[in-house]
């Protein structure tokens, strides 16, 4: 018999069997990307997968990001379902021309719906420096026509990936990588997607709601933990979803809780928490007891040494400093 | 060699055709011109007036199911796709019956139904989509085939070398044309490149390239029939430099006045519809009374298409809300 902890998975392998899944189930999948063929991808995500489904469905692609986004959309616009790997998000920036200017906007313009999902490792943690721990979501949050996703459990990373695939639209599906190996679940054995556009509550409480995203879920658990014990019971709304924004279920946890932390890794300034609070101050004006809060990185690039690094990421004592800074009000 | 001899390699039928289509689209670009100067079209009227035998050329190379994925001077193209003058028309009065339903305009023109994927501005973005179409075909094993086409100027963007190097590296069925029209909306060939001929880019991704003559109609044409027949062979992508000149400036609004007049009067003697109407006389498939025809064929097709785009409806406002998302129903089987 197995026991519940031999069939655990990590938040990696969540991804890598959701891939696999998808493609076994539905023949018009296919992988592009660089390296990741017999090498398995720099985070070794589809090992295995060239050997099993062959060297056109586990496409190694030229180090040529936006030749390969554009390849995926004409792939996709056919017919097929291209999966994408960035290797590190950072690198998305060199096919930001083609998710903002041709994937997103081709259905608008002329009805071509554009089927395809592009990976995108991301965040810090990971000692990546400037180029290799960037969490670049603000870039597309701000681009009708695209969809995007960033799990933070195992559950949430295979649910959403399936579901992103079998989306008939662009999605970006940000994968956080310090979640890679740190975090583990026991999954279901049959077939589940979690459904884009749906936030869920990850922790109930009734003093402050908490909405986030991918690591930093993570975090804000750990702090409801903490601040527990100070009677502060915080309620945890993990977006999952960041376009379509689950609004109804962020407004529901604030109109009762009253208060509003945003937690993000990203920079402060244009960030997604930046509009959450905007849509609060407009439609939950009148049920808010404190000031909307924000937690994020400061406004500069995320540095490499390992005391800039920490001092940039966002920290479980930010956030019970904020919970309890809105607990006086 | 003399193009009628090269020219009898093509059905009589298929040269009357292009002619047709040559006819068309000057006519039609020439009405929406008239149109743009009496103050009905807003926005850009961009045209491929002295370039129409490329688009006429190489789409007419295609079969019904095979994709191009045209630049914004590749009118020809669209008509032979089966895109309507009356459908182009109301695409550049923003009305609701244009392909974009007024959520573009102009020359942006997509169908996927009639193997058309739209034009985006950024030049050459359409090349790596155009060797992601073939990419699935390959996938797939089917023969069909993609053509795209870029001008000089986007062959200097990123996106061109992408699209050559990955199609080159998996040997994709897609045809690159490029229509060196020598300008750039202002910028000249020898500052958009140090090189004397564009299709010296091909060289380094291995891919075999030629130089045709853009205003002949039947050469573009049976280059691009060779090209395509190697796409469907297998045998990988190729190169085409159509060189041309624009006669006009990059969009109407443009009086082209950096283009030196001499260069301009010595191209008007090579027009492409003046050069296809030679070469039907001398293969003796021209005579007087069917290009007369033609002419007043094209014209009763192009009045007609001004009359259903000015009796079409414009989109209300609030349909500026619709189609942001596809639904699973829209996406190609």
């Amino acid at each position: 018999m197995t026991t519940a902890a031999a069939q655990e998975v990590t938040y990696l392998e969540a991804i890598s069997q959701a891939l696999d899944e998808e493609m076994a189930r539905d023949e018009r999948v296919f992988l592009m990307g660089e390296d990741i063929g017999p090498y398995g991808g720099a985070f070794r995500i589809t090992e295995g997968f060239q050997k099993k489904y062959g060297e056109w469905r586990v496409l190694d692609t030229p180090l040529s990001e936006s030749g390969f986004v554009g390849a995926a959309i004409g792939a996709a616009m056919m017919g097929m379902r291209p999966v994408v790997e960035m290797q590190f998000a950072d690198f998305i920036s060199c096919a930001f021309d083609q998710i903002t200017e041709v994937a997103a906007k081709n259905h608008y313009r002329w009805g071509a719906a554009v089927p395809m999902v592009i990976r995108a490792p991301f965040g810090g943690g990971v000692h990546g420096g400037p180029f290799h721990s960037e969490c670049p979501e603000g870039w597309f949050f701000h681009s009708p026509g695209l969809k995007i996703v960033a799990p933070s459990t195992p559950y949430d990373a295979k649910g959403l990936l399936k579901a992103a695939i079998r989306d008939p639209n662009p999605v970006i599906y940000f994968e956080h990588k310090f979640l890679y190996r740190r975090i583990k679940a026991v999954l279901p054995q049959e077939d589940f997607i979690v459904p884009i556009g749906k936030a869920e509550v990850k922790r109930t409480g009734g003093d402050i709601t908490v909405v986030t995203y991918g690591a930093t879920v993570h975090l804000a658990l750990e702090a409801a933990e903490l601040l527990v014990k100070e009677g502060i019971d915080l309620e945890i709304v993990d977006l999952r979803t960041l376009i379509p924004l689950d609004k109804e279920t962020i407004f529901a946890s604030v109109r009762k809780t009253s208060k509003a932390i945003m937690l993000h890794e990203d920079n402060k300034t244009g960030g997604i928490g930046a509009e959450i609070a905007a849509l609060l101050a407009e439609e939950c004006f009148d049920c808010l007891d404190g000031p909307i809060l924000r937690i994020a990185a400061p406004d500069t690039p995320v540095p490499f040494s390992t005391p800039l690094e920490e001092y940039f990421l966002p920290k479980v004592g930010d956030i019970v400093a904020a919970a309890r800074k809105l607990a006086a009000y | 060699m003399d193009l009628a001899v090269v020219a009898k390699e093509i059905k009589k039928d298929d040269l009357l055709q292009m002619y047709y289509y040559l006819r068309l689209t000057r006519t039609l670009e020439e009405r929406i011109t008239a149109l743009y100067r009496q103050g009905r079209i807003m926005g850009g009227v961009y045209t491929s007036h002295g370039m129409e035998a490329i688009a006429v050329g190489y789409a007419s190379a295609l079969e019904r199911d095979d994709i191009i994925a045209p630049y914004h001077r590749d009118m020809g193209a669209f008509l032979i796709r089966g895109i309507t003058p009356g459908e182009v028309i109301a695409q550049y009065l923003g009305k609701r019956t244009g392909p974009t339903k007024g959520k573009d305009g102009n020359v942006h023109i997509g169908d996927l139904k009639r193997g058309v994927i739209g034009f985006v501005s950024h030049l050459a973005d359409n090349l790596p989509v155009a060797t992601g179409a073939a990419l699935a075909f390959k996938m797939r094993g089917e023969s069909r085939v993609v053509i795209t086409n870029t001008g000089d100027g986007g062959t200097s963007r990123g996106d061109f070398h992408e699209a050559l190097n990955f199609a080159s590296v998996r040997k994709l069925p897609v045809v690159f044309f490029c229509n060196n029209n020598q300008y750039a909306y202002s910028t000249p060939l020898h500052l958009q490149m140090a090189i004397r001929d564009v299709v010296e880019r091909a060289k380094a991704y291995a891919m075999p390239g030629e130089i045709v003559d853009g205003n002949d109609v039947a050469e573009v044409y049976l280059a691009a029939k060779r090209a395509i027949q190697r796409a469907r062979s297998g045998e990988g992508p190729t190169f085409i430099e159509a060189k041309t000149m624009r006669m006009h400036g990059h969009s109407e609004h443009d009086s082209a006045k950096y283009v030196p007049r001499e260069l301009l009067e010595e191209w008007k003697k090579r027009d492409p519809i003046m050069k296809a109407e030679q070469m039907l006389k001398q293969l003796g498939y021209g005579d007087k009374a069917t290009l007369k025809e033609i002419e007043e064929r094209v014209k009763k097709e192009v009045e007609a298409g001004v009359e259903f785009a000015e009796q079409s409806p414009l989109p209300e406002g609030r349909e500026v809300l619709d189609g942001v998302f596809a639904t699973e129903d829209e996406v190609q089987p």
